[in-house]
Formats: structure tokens, C-alpha cells, sequence
């Protein structure tokens, strides 16, 4: 089990220092605030120096975040920011490498990727900021919107059953598997800390309110609570605890041991003249 | 709009003066933190009346957190123990929840959620009142909780001089989409 990390005690590092001087433009009230709050809390915690950190993004209001960190960022296209930091990771293994987006991003344009990225088990942390709807376009049905959410866009819902983020990594080999809620500053802190230590690829989906499209959400704090039942090692265990919870269960809710993605392959600049060579005409 | 639940947390143990103040200067710098993030956060979004008030508030807590320096040299306190700290709320009891936020508040509900904060404030320092086995530290409690009433008190008399909100404050029959 994860030896928990006092964050609330003074360390070396601030999570200021992990700021930029960007300033955020979320909307007032959005969970993403404290996500990025709890990220930075969690890099001071773990005491990492920015330049060992790099965060990855695609598109999408919580995608921004890279631009708010004075770590390395990297503010890829439209459900991409998978494959960037996959490579990024292999290429540099030393890279504490950090991936975030939103639900629509990664479950949607990203879905594929999010897949494969579960199935390879590179040692990406990947934060989730899932409000259940495509904030920066203005409140359009995202994969986990339920299909009875009426809005002036979906009129009556859109009836679609929604994506299930947690089962879906889990089937597909995600090795560490966890729910946080972005009020819980110290819960999530503690579960971002869990899954960057955690070696190999590791999803946190962070229930993060959009207040704006979803101001029904600002009732969430009343409804998450902590997990009833510690974290499981067994996948079956885990896959039938998250299909029949009611989605506001808090905690690492699978946490496995299967071996992290080494790269065989060592890039050297002859190797790459060599291949180039091939592709020459 | 309302606080964050409390989560359960246990009630402060807290039986040294040096403790205890670095607790009050904690929760006051996180206090002078959050509330300039507010206001930069209302002024981004067009919101510059609530942006002032906060910003205000920012100052303010940067005087208390002058005098509990005050305090602390006073004591002849040069360095104050590397410590856990033991709020009972999901953050320092003087930290606005950033989910409380809209960019329509009206300066009304912004008051209110200092008061809130005010008022957690004097609870928190209460509980170690209640709780400590050190005369000092009770003595000091007192003290902190009397003045984070004062500041409840003063916040009460500002709320009254402000316009109530009207029921339609959030209403936007164009919601906004993110700036880029």
C-alpha cells in the first residue's frame, strides 16, 4: 500500500514554485483551479525540481494547464497528448512526464490512445479533468455526459450510454486506477502523489466541476466520500467494485503490479544515420 | 453558495505557543495567497468591484500576517518548528474554497465568503482553546479567537451597508466561453 505523504507539513519546495506567471482563465467557481493546485502541491511534496517535469496537454479548458506550470509543457493538438508524452517518456525515461486534459479530449478525439496507453504501461501519470462536458466550446455533450442531460444543445439528452473512463483502463491494462474529486485538495494531492510513484501508467480521473455548463456539479462536494473498501491488487475485484459504484467512490481503486514499459531500444545518432539511409532515394 | 464540507477532520492538538503561531501565520499568508488569486481570477473575468474587494482583503490579511510576525519576535521566536498542521478544514480555516467562485458574484456573497472564512477562523482557534493542556497556548488561543471575532464583527457591519443580491444574479443569457 502507498506510504502517505505529509503534504501539509513544510518541505523544501513550494507549490508556487511551480507556478508560471500565466495567469489562468478558467471560469471562477471550475475545479480546474484546484487541480492544478493539487498538482502543484504533489511536485513539492515529491520535492521534483521543475526542470525534472514535464506536462503534457492536448485541447480543452483543463488542457491549459502546461501554459500555468513553469515545469516543461508541451500544449499538444486535439486529443494527442497521449503519444506525445508516450514518446517523450521513452525518449526520456529521467522525465517525471505528467499528462492532463479533460474528458472529451481524451476519452473522445483521445479514446484510441487512452486505450493503447493503458495497454503499453509507460510510466505516465495521467489526470483526468472530467466535468462531462466540452466547457471551451460552450456546454456541448461530452463521452461521460449522461444521456438524460438536457441542455439547450442536447435537447431531452443524448440518450447515449456514457463511456465508463475507470472500467475501460482497467480492461485495458492500466496498472493504477483512481477517482479524486478536485474539492478534496488533500485526497487528490495524496492520490497524484500515489500515481507518480507508481511505476507505469497511471489514471486518475478527477471529478472536476464546470460550474459555467454544469452548475448542477457544485453539488458534487456533497457527494463523493472516500472509497468504503481499500485498494485492490485483483482486476476483478476492482471491475466489479467501479461498474457498480455510482461513480463518486474517491481513492486508488485498482493498483497492480505489472512491470512499466522499458524501452530495448537505445536511439544513438549512428543508428539514426543508418535508418535514414534506408529512406534515402 | 456555502463552505466545503469539513471532511471529518480531527479536532487540533496544539500545546506550544511556538505552534500555535506558526498555525496563525500559516493560515494567514495561505489567506493573503488565496484571496490576491481571487482577485486576479474576478479581474481576468471582467468582474473588477469584486476583483477590488478582494484584492482589499489580500492586504488586510497581509496586516495580520504582520502582526503575528510581530508576535513571533516579540516572543523572540527566531525560527518556528517544521510542523504538520492541523486544520479541521479541508484547508486553512481562513482559505476561500476556489469552488465558491462565479464570475457574476456580486460583492454581497464575496463579503460573505470572508465572513465564512472569519468565522472558521475563530472556531479553529476556539477548538484549541478547548483542546490544549498548555496555559500559554490556551492564553494566546484567547487572544487569536477574540480577534477573529472582531474581524466577524467588522465584516457584519460591512455587509450590512452592501445592497442584498437580487435572485437573478447568475443569470447570462450568453455564457461565456473560455479567452484565448
Amino acid at each position: 500500500m502507498n506510504q502517505m505523504v505529509d503534504i501539509s507539513a513544510t518541505t523544501p519546495r513550494n507549490p508556487a514554485d511551480y507556478r508560471s506567471k500565466v495567469q489562468p482563465i478558467w471560469c471562477p467557481g471550475c475545479g480546474d483551479y484546484s487541480v492544478l493546485m493539487e498538482i502543484t502541491k504533489a511536485m513539492a511534496a515529491l520535492e521534483l525540481s521543475p526542470e525534472q517535469v514535464a506536462i503534457v496537454s492536448g485541447i480543452g479548458c483543463s488542457s491549459r494547464i502546461p501554459a500555468y506550470s513553469n515545469c516543461y509543457g508541451f500544449h499538444g493538438i486535439h486529443g494527442r497528448a497521449l503519444p506525445l508524452a508516450t514518446g517523450l517518456k521513452v525518449a526520456r525515461p529521467e522525465l517525471t512526464v505528467i499528462c492532463t486534459g479533460g474528458d472529451g479530449d481524451g476519452f473522445s478525439i483521445g479514446g484510441n490512445h487512452f486505450l493503447h496507453a493503458c495497454r503499453r504501461n509507460v510510466d505516465i501519470t495521467y489526470i483526468v479533468m472530467d466535468n462531462q462536458v466540452y466547457g471551451m466550446t460552450k456546454g456541448q455533450a461530452s463521452p461521460t455526459t449522461e444521456p438524460n442531460w438536457d441542455s439547450v444543445l442536447t435537447p431531452g439528452g443524448t440518450g447515449i450510454r456514457p463511456f465508463q473512463p475507470l472500467v475501460i483502463a482497467l480492461a485495458s491494462g492500466a496498472n493504477f486506477v483512481a477517482r479524486a474529486f478536485a474539492g478534496d485538495p488533500e485526497g487528490t494531492t495524496q492520490i497524484i502523489i500515489a500515481g507518480i510513484k507508481h511505476p507505469g501508467f497511471s489514471f486518475i480521473q478527477v471529478l472536476s466541476p464546470c460550474v459555467t455548463f454544469r452548475p448542477e456539479q457544485r453539488e458534487w462536494r456533497n457527494q463523493v466520500r472516500p472509497a468504503p473498501v481499500p485498494t485492490t491488487a485483483d482486476p476483478s475485484v476492482a471491475a466489479k467494485r467501479i461498474m457498480t459504484d455510482d461513480g463518486f467512490n474517491l481513492g486508488i481503486l485498482y493498483q497492480g503490479d505489472r512491470p512499466a514499459y522499458k524501452s530495448g531500444l537505445i536511439a544513438s545518432s549512428m543508428q539514426a544515420d543508418e535508418l535514414s539511409q534506408e529512406f534515402l532515394v | 453558495m456555502s463552505g466545503r464540507k469539513q471532511g471529518g477532520k480531527s479536532q487540533p492538538i496544539i500545546n506550544s505557543i511556538r505552534e500555535l503561531l506558526a498555525h496563525a501565520l500559516a493560515l494567514e499568508i495561505e489567506a493573503v495567497e488565496r484571496y490576491a488569486e481571487l482577485a486576479d481570477i474576478m479581474s481576468a473575468h471582467n468582474n473588477p468591484e469584486v476583483a477590488a474587494l478582494f484584492r482589499k482583503m489580500s492586504q488586510i490579511e497581509k496586516l495580520h500576517v504582520e502582526t503575528i510576525h510581530e508576535q513571533i519576535d516579540h516572543r523572540q521566536l527566531k525560527q518556528l518548528p517544521l510542523i504538520k498542521y492541523q486544520w479541521i478544514s479541508a484547508e486553512g480555516p481562513e482559505t476561500t474554497d476556489l469552488a465558491d467562485l462565479h464570475y457574476l458574484l456580486t460583492p454581497k456573497q464575496a463579503l460573505t465568503l470572508a465572513l465564512v472564512n472569519e468565522r472558521r477562523a475563530r472556531d479553529y482557534y476556539q477548538a484549541i482553546l478547548q483542546s490544549t493542556v498548555d496555559r500559554d497556548t490556551r492564553v494566546l488561543a484567547e487572544e487569536l479567537a477574540v480577534e477573529e471575532e472582531e474581524h466577524v464583527a467588522l465584516l457584519l457591519s460591512w455587509l450590512e451597508k452592501i445592497p442584498a443580491t437580487e435572485d437573478n444574479w447568475d443569470y447570462d443569457d450568453d455564457l461565456p466561453s473560455t479567452q484565448d
